[in-house]
């Protein structure tokens, strides 16, 4: 449904003989959080993976061909960053059993590439000795190490293959160089297998493991560059007591002010483009039923939630700077007192913060929680976060029924505070249903926070260009399948049972007697049925209501000629539009999401808890919101 | 021999010489995986704006912990290495009003 993140299934190269013992045909990359082994992945296979700048991005094992580098009959699989062979949360869990071939779909790897940031070798080369000790050929990998010699780092990678008994090469994934080197390493491990001859230290004891780490970077010539102390001096503003929370606050008014005054004049523009582009194309159709069907239930249908895509993308943009230039970090770090209150910890921020964009990879990404009962909670609570799905519906409505009134001297307008509001509702009812969960059935002893801040970085256009473009490919796949098919659907119920040639009044036809017949339930919300039909529609994904209201409103001749804003001000009370959109807010509308919670809590009671419970406090929330906004402003 | 501090006691800009960590197994290796070995030198970064946590920079890196975690870490703050022992860590130029905060760890 709305695949917010999925990926191609991937297909392993096909091998018709048998495999011989020591023939290479999957690889493995594992390496320390952040150290750049997604990027290196999407440079040797050619494929996007998600890349960021904050530990934790992967939290999965990736796999594709190696056709980058034009190995397409080897397979790579790119890991969660660990900083040890003992787990110690989900995500580096992932890692170990597969390096170790015990994870069910996917081989054991035949060699690895190891990934070190050059920037801390002493340290990162505390992973070397466990991995070496898995005995499986291996090539070391120092990535970033550009940024090394441009900062007056060096070592001699000759020198620490020798100690390693394992090949070294000098890598920048960012840039692709030195990936030739792992082309010979490939090409020269084709029939062999080759253990490594070093002396290792004791393994899993972590001061002999330091120790020993420490030894070989003197002894190779190691001298760690200068870090760049561009980091303190913008943590000196981003973590001040009065700045960094004024500033925070400052950023996130002015991305929602921005989403407003730059996206909707774009969406409003598209939104004309297209409504007379579908009026000329089906010019060239037969009047009738046919023309009808194409311009009022598809066209409209569709191009009623596609004009939204600016503004999500103006969303991913912001969320992508956040991410990219290691920000998300300290955002946990800021957050943490904060979700100490509740029970959970900074780190859990991360994923609800990520769960602005959507919440299947932020699901995904509480791997990184260590805590089982903590990462419950979180996964939770995190449908509540405003996902990039409600902002259509949000949009629509608020342009349709909020009058634009300009507070504090035209800086801010009431559109803009409705819509921080319903983001800040979402927000705290996470919060308070995570304290809830924390202080009953999820109870549990305090987990440490330890976070590890990455080095601000700036973020790549390339990189920010590439999620938009996928984000807007997901999008308009979105729009011409899941869409376009309701849509369709909509229609034909719309215009059915046909008596003598014509088609029904809409409230006599096949769709508006459902809508009549579960009126009575949602009435209290000041809703009416097309709305309840937009409801039924949209527990598929959320921005599927914005599309059953274009083709409903376009289906009816009363309402055919109006724009759809205009239809629905008409047509729904000021009260059932705002409890509309509160309603919205808390109900988990979206099949994806309970999909993937199913999956990562393997079982169908908690999607099933929390679907109850997010349907209630929405039903809930959005009576009271009725009768309040009709008493009030009514 | 001067008396240990908690590391949680180390105001912002203070550094010390890691003695002996007293956590938990789990949560005390992960830390050494991460740097917070004995010897190693720990500089105090930043506080968060509400005072917890606090972003430590160890072995070139900086990692963020809450107070509770840091009081059982304790450090020698007068003990800081000297010009010949000192070895150049990433994260660490030795600057005028820090003179001598390198870690010696290696070739020892």
């Amino acid at each position: 449904m709305n695949d917010c993140c999925t990926v191609p299934a991937f297909e392993p190269a096909v091998h018709t003989s048998v495999k011989t013992a020591g023939e290479l045909r999957t690889i493995a990359l594992i390496g320390p959080p952040n150290s750049g082994k997604s990027t290196l992945f999407n440079r040797l296979t050619g494929l996007r993976q998600k890349v960021a700048n904050y530990p934790g991005v992967t939290v999965e094992q990736r796999m594709g061909r190696m056709a980058g580098i034009g190995r397409d009959d080897l397979t790579l699989i790119d890991l969660p960053g660990i900083y040890s062979l003992d787990a110690y949360s989900e995500d580096a869990r992932v890692s170990i059993e597969v390096l170790e071939g015990h994870m069910p779909g996917t081989p054991k790897p035949d060699a690895v590439l190891l990934v070190l940031d050059a920037l801390h070798l002493t340290r990162q080369l505390m992973l070397a000795a466990p991995v070496l000790a898995l005995g499986l050929p291996t090539m070391v990998l120092l990535n970033m190490s550009d940024l090394m010699d441009a900062r007056g780092g060096a070592v001699d990678p000759l020198l620490l293959a020798q100690e390693l008994g394992a090949p070294v090469a000098l890598v920048s994934a960012t840039r692709g160089t030195g990936l030739d080197s792992v082309q010979l390493f490939l090409n020269q491990h084709g029939g062999k297998n080759e253990q490594p001859k070093l002396m290792l230290p004791v393994l899993g004891n972590a001061m002999s493991t330091h120790r020993w780490a420490a030894q070989v970077s003197s002894r190779t010539g190691y001298r760690a560059p200068l870090s760049a102390k561009a980091t303190r001096r913008v943590d000196a503003v981003l973590l001040h007591p009065v700045w960094g929370p004024l500033t925070f606050l400052v950023v996130v008014f002015g991305v929602f002010q921005v989403v407003f005054s730059v996206g909707l004049p774009l969406s409003n523009g598209l939104q004309d483009g297209l409504a007379h582009l579908g009026k000329w194309a089906t010019g060239f159709l037969p009047a009738g039923w046919i023309r009808s069907l194409v311009l009022d239930g598809a066209w409209n249908g569709v191009t009623s939630v596609l004009v939204f895509l600016p503004q999500i993308l103006l969303l991913f943009l912001f969320i992508g700077i956040l991410e990219d230039t290691g920000y998300l970090a300290r955002a946990a770090l800021i957050a943490d007192r904060v979700m100490r209150s509740i029970g959970l910890n900074g780190k859990a921020f991360i994923p609800l913060l990520s769960a602005y964009a959507c919440a299947v990879p932020a699901i995904m990404a509480t791997r990184t929680i260590e805590n089982k009962r903590d990462r419950l909670a979180t996964i939770l609570v995190t449908p509540f976060m405003t996902c990039s799905a409600r902002l259509p519906v949000y949009m629509l409505f608020i342009a349709a029924f909020i009058p634009n009134i300009a507070f504090a001297g035209g800086l801010i307008g009431l559109k803009t505070i409705v819509m921080l509001s319903l983001y800040a509702i979402g927000f705290l009812a996470a919060l308070v249903t995570a304290r809830l969960l924390k202080s009953s059935i999820l109870k549990s002893s305090e987990t440490p926070f330890i976070l590890e801040l990455p080095q601000y970085r700036m973020p790549t256009l390339r990189s920010l260009g590439l999620r938009l473009v996928d984000r807007a490919r997901v999008f308009l796949k979105q729009a011409g399948t899941v869409i376009l098919c309701v849509t369709l659907a909509l229609w034909v119920l719309a215009n059915l049972p046909v008596h003598g040639g014509h088609g029904p009044e809409l409230g006599e036809s096949i769709i508006g007697r459902l809508g009549h017949f579960i009126e009575p339930v949602i009435a209290p919300l000041g809703f009416n049925w097309k709305i309840g039909i937009g409801l039924l529609t949209s527990v598929l994904a959320r921005e599927v209501m914005v599309g059953t209201m274009g083709t409903l409103y376009g289906a009816d001749p009363e309402t055919q000629s109006l724009s759809l804003q205009t239809a629905l001000h008409h047509d729904l009370p000021l009260g059932g539009a705002v409890a509309l959109m509160v309603f919205f807010a808390f109900a988990l509308q979206c099949t994806s999401t309970i999909a993937v919670v199913r999956r990562e809590t393997n079982s169908w009671k908690w999607p099933a808890v929390q679907f109850a419970y997010m349907l209630a406090l929405a039903y809930g929330a959005a009576f009271l919101t009725n009768i309040v906004v009709t008493a009030l402003w009514g | 021999m001067r008396p240990l501090r908690r590391l949680s006691e180390l105001e912002v800009g203070e550094t010390g010489v890691l003695v002996a960590l007293e956590l938990p197994p789990g949560v005390q290796n992960h830390l050494m995986y991460m740097g917070f070995v004995p010897d190693a030198q720990v500089k105090v970064l930043h506080r968060a704006p509400i005072g917890d946590p606090t972003v430590y920079a160890v072995d070139g890196i900086e990692i963020a912990l809450r107070r509770e975690t840091a009081r059982e870490i304790r450090v020698d703050s007068g003990r800081l290495k000297t010009k010949p022992e000192m070895i150049r860590e990433a994260g660490h130029e030795p600057t005028q009003e820090e003179p001598a905060k390198e870690l010696v760890e290696a070739g020892r």
